[in-house]
């Protein structure tokens, strides 16, 4: 049994029972962080705090909103919006940060990916990301269907079609997951437990495996130094800071991050309240109706570039385009024969697929919105086209790469 | 400064995706309407100057309101709402106020012929014809006479800037389209009841007044409550000067309202599906005043800690 | 100098940062306020014109039941003053008005017709007509919930002046 003494304050007494103190030097005070890093290096914080605008705004909906597909239409959108208190704010806060936090998501993988911070131990930090991006999607899929808007329905209808693995024809299994012949109630009852309890709690655990995945490979640089963090960080404790590679998680990083996250929060409530039609499109205010479908139909913008790989294909081969981007992310440490996790702009062919990949996934993107009809057709088999032979010649081209 | 720079690289991309995906696809998504101002060019102008007095004896004589009800002056058909949706599919607009909702030169367009004049003559034909007759004239100068009876129902309508939202919106959509975020059915405001069974009553007419309306359109008109804002104001203002333009082929009937009317109706819009939009300004400006100084403080506490570290 | 500024600008923007979120608090505490549909519903109108004598009515308003009593002449005259007091008149007609929840747990007392008089069955207690307790355990007379006359009806959530005064006297806590 440990020896308790007499606390001399509250810090003391909680520190005996709860080595406050050990925390706070292990996860804070001496978590080393290189000092060589940019404003990207605080997307995963803004990433952190927008998921807890989420979770915050998430739970003021949760105790209004009536999973039922006669009430949750008008739950959402009469209930929440017209007569709760700041129904609206909590309404509008939670649909752009579901838009938004993929923008972050997106920024913080490209600069993973120019840096090369998934090499050289830190495998399982992309990996475990690509896990969240995985769950962070179909959290958004989920909560995508509790308005039971035409999008919801249309969306719910098209995305579980997918299920049926084309000339396969696994209907089964596609009425499986609704638990119904269309979407309907059992539908969205299922679609709302899974958006307000199992998948926050995959999300909730991914990010400790997201975190825990940092403390021994710790976090990349801006130049893809190696840093010795041991010897650095006794620089630091000796005072000498200015000449050390490292700082502290708090306050030294904590700051840098809280300003980032400062003016990002006056982008995103700029959002919320005076541009919020890109993250709740108009056609789901339209309440659902399984005989009429919308004019144009259209996932959200953060699916659209994997849609639009689906689309140009004939129904199996797009089918296992869609399902080739979906894995092809994971397997990048992998693909990447080069040893160098350096930033790409030193890194000749790579630096090419880098910008190239960027720019293919936003014309995949655009063309994913667009009628597909004529030149837009074309522009998107190309990039479809492209986008496949991307990933079939980056082990080829990083071979090549020398070593720098 | 590379900060800047990598931020601008990132605005860049970010900034041109939405452009792409938002603006830019839905121009090519939406074929852009101009207004017409609600000019109503292709009806013929006025040439007659009307006289209210004359225009009363016409109105009378035309049975008028053998259909319409005109409850300022205490004229009333009778009939319930419900009995004249199934008599003539819709229920005739109450015409107290019609000299003010409705564009004059609609008014004697649509006296002359109904059809025309609403942009459905797709609709009706010699063997189906418009529930409303068209006005032969009571003998004199048709022109003269029509004039004559749009300005008695101006001279009896209340002004136009006396015209409310819920008056514009019950004469010129009402009768059609239910907005179930204001308590509005086709047939009126529905009452709070006290028991279940009058209330059951009452939603059984209300259905068959639907039932008649759908017979007579195609199809149900949709509920209006959310269409604030899953259609726009800009939308809405050309597709109630002429739903043709933006709905080939519809059953709506152009409804021939001023354009001060088409704002009552929008305003009457946005009450139903979007009230807090006065609050939501509000709160917005407060929130980025307090962020504005969130993120002063926030750097000027990095700028104290980093000074050590550099 | 710099040791003390350096905390300072940590504490300031931890001050800030406490703002937002007590603003934060303030919408998640409205976001907790009775919706003005509940609110709008909070009035009922009973009309008791209709009401029998000795034959108790129960209403609903606020989701709590009403104990409307129409008195017979003889219970009027029996009444004392403590009685009298609490007497709603409504035309020619004593009521006694009350929500229908016993003063002790909030359970609903039943009426004895022949005895004029209210029994709850949870823990014994008893009410006289005019709904003042009379046996332990209830501590405090049925309560009287704010009314206005209006005709031949009483509004229930709206203070009438009957109502104002029977407060005033101290006859309604």
């Amino acid at each position: 049994m440990a020896h308790f003494e007499k606390a001399n304050s509250l810090n003391e007494w909680l520190d005996q029972r709860l080595a406050v103190n050990t925390l706070r030097r292990v996860l804070a005070k001496e978590y080393w962080i290189p000092k060589d890093i940019n404003f990207l290096w605080a997307m995963g914080m803004v990433l952190a705090v927008t998921f807890g605008i989420l979770l915050v705004s998430g739970i003021f909906l949760l105790m209004y909103y009536q999973p039922n597909v006669a009430t949750a239409f008008d739950s959402v959108n009469y209930t929440i919006m017209q007569e709760v208190e700041f129904g609206w704010l909590w309404r509008h806060v939670h649909a752009v940060a579901a838009s938004v936090v993929f923008l972050i998501i997106y920024i913080h993988m490209f600069t993973g990916i120019y840096y090369g911070s998934y090499k050289k131990g830190r495998e399982m930090i992309w990996i475990s990301g690509m896990l969240l991006f995985v769950a962070f999607s179909a959290e958004a899929f989920s909560g995508y269907m509790l308005p039971w808007g035409q999008m919801s329905y249309w969306a719910g209808m098209v995305i579980t079609n997918l299920f049926s693995l084309g000339s396969l024809e696994v209907n089964s299994l596609v009425e499986w997951i609704r638990g119904d012949y269309v979407p309907a109630q059992a539908f969205l009852d299922r679609f709302f437990m899974l958006h307000v309890l199992l998948i926050p709690l995959a999300i909730l655990a991914l990010i400790g495996i997201h975190f825990g995945a940092l403390r021994i490979p710790h976090v990349n640089n801006q130049k893809g130094e190696e840093i010795d963090f041991k010897v650095e960080a006794e620089k630091y404790k000796a005072g000498n800071k200015a000449a050390s590679k490292v700082i502290a998680f708090a306050n030294d990083f904590m700051s840098k991050d809280m300003f980032v996250v400062a003016v990002y929060l006056l982008f995103f409530f700029y959002l919320v309240f005076w541009h919020f039609n890109f993250a709740m499109d108009p056609v789901n205010f339209d309440p659902a109706d399984g005989l009429v479908t919308p004019a144009h139909i259209y996932p959200e913008w953060y699916f659209l570039w994997s849609y639009e790989i689906l689309r140009p294909f004939s129904k199996d081969i797009g089918l296992i385009a869609f399902g080739f981007a979906q894995v092809i992310f994971f397997l990048l440490p992998f693909l990447d024969r080069s040893p160098n996790a350096v930033p790409a702009s030193r890194r000749g062919a790579f630096m090419l697929w880098f910008w190239i990949m960027v720019v293919d996934m936003i014309v995949l993107t655009a063309m994913g919105k667009l009628p597909p009809e004529g030149i837009f057709s074309t522009i998107g088999l190309v990039a479809a086209v492209v986008f496949i032979a991307l990933w079939v010649a980056l082990p080829f081209i990083t071979k090549l790469e020398k070593k720098c | 400064m590379k900060e800047l720079f990598i931020l601008a690289v990132v605005t860049f991309f970010s900034l041109l995706t939405y452009w792409l995906v938002e603006p830019f696809a839905h121009s090519q998504m939406h074929a852009h309407i101009d207004s017409e101002q609600f000019a109503y060019a292709d009806l013929p102008s006025l040439t007659k100057e009307g006289d209210a007095t004359r225009g009363a004896d016409t109105f009378m004589a035309g049975g008028c309101i053998g259909c319409h009800n005109v409850k300022a002056l205490g004229m009333e058909t009778g009939m319930s709402a419900k009995d004249s949706a199934a008599a003539y599919g819709v229920n005739p607009p109450d015409l107290s106020n019609a000299g003010a909702i409705y564009d004059a030169k609609f008014l004697a367009a649509v006296i002359n012929n109904p059809a025309h004049a609403t942009m459905v003559e797709h609709k009706f034909s010699d063997t189906r014809p418009h529930p409303m007759p068209n006005f032969y004239g009571a003998g004199g100068d048709i022109e003269q006479e029509t004039a004559d009876i749009v300005a008695y129902l101006q001279s009896i309508a209340v002004k136009a800037e006396e015209v409310t939202p819920t008056m514009a919106f019950e004469n010129a959509c009402g009768r059609c389209h239910a907005v179930r975020y204001t308590n509005w059915t086709q047939m009126g405001e529905k009452p709070a009841f006290k028991y279940k069974k009058d209330e059951l009553r009452y939603d059984a007419d209300v259905l068959e007044y639907q039932d008649s309306v759908k017979a007579y359109m195609g199809k149900l008109p949709p509920d209006l409550s959310m269409y604030i804002r899953s259609r726009n104001e800009h939308y809405l203002s050309t597709f109630i000067e002429n739903p043709q333009h933006l709905l080939k082929g519809t059953a709506m009937p152009r409804t021939g309202v001023t354009a001060e009317s088409a704002e009552k109706v929008i305003e009457y819009l946005k009450m139903a599906g979007d009230p807090k939009a006065e609050e939501r300004n509000e709160v917005g400006k407060t929130v980025m005043i307090f962020l504005v100084i969130f993120a002063i403080f926030a750097y000027l506490w990095k700028r104290q800690v980093w000074r050590d570290l550099h | 100098m710099n040791q003390t500024r350096r905390g300072f600008m940590g504490k300031a923007f931890g001050a800030v940062a406490g703002v937002g979120a007590v603003g934060a608090l303030y919408a998640m505490k409205k976001s907790w306020d009775p919706l003005p549909s509940v609110k709008a519903a909070g009035f009922t109108t009973i009309d008791v014109s209709a009401c029998v004598a000795n034959k108790l009515i129960v209403e609903k308003w606020r989701g709590k039941p009403i104990f409307v009593l129409k008195k017979t002449a003889e219970m009027v005259a029996s009444q004392n003053e403590e009685q009298a007091a609490r007497d709603i008149v409504v035309g020619d007609d004593h009521f006694m008005i009350a929500i229908g929840l016993c003063t002790h747990l909030g359970c609903i007392p039943a009426y004895r017709e022949d005895k004029k008089d209210f029994k709850c069955a949870c823990h014994g207690g008893e009410f006289d007509f005019a709904g003042i307790d009379t046996l332990a355990p209830p501590p405090s007379p049925l309560v009287i919930p704010p009314f206005k006359i209006t005709g031949n009806s009483v509004v229930l959530g709206e203070e009438g002046p009957e109502y104002k005064k029977m407060k005033e006297s101290g006859v309604i806590a």
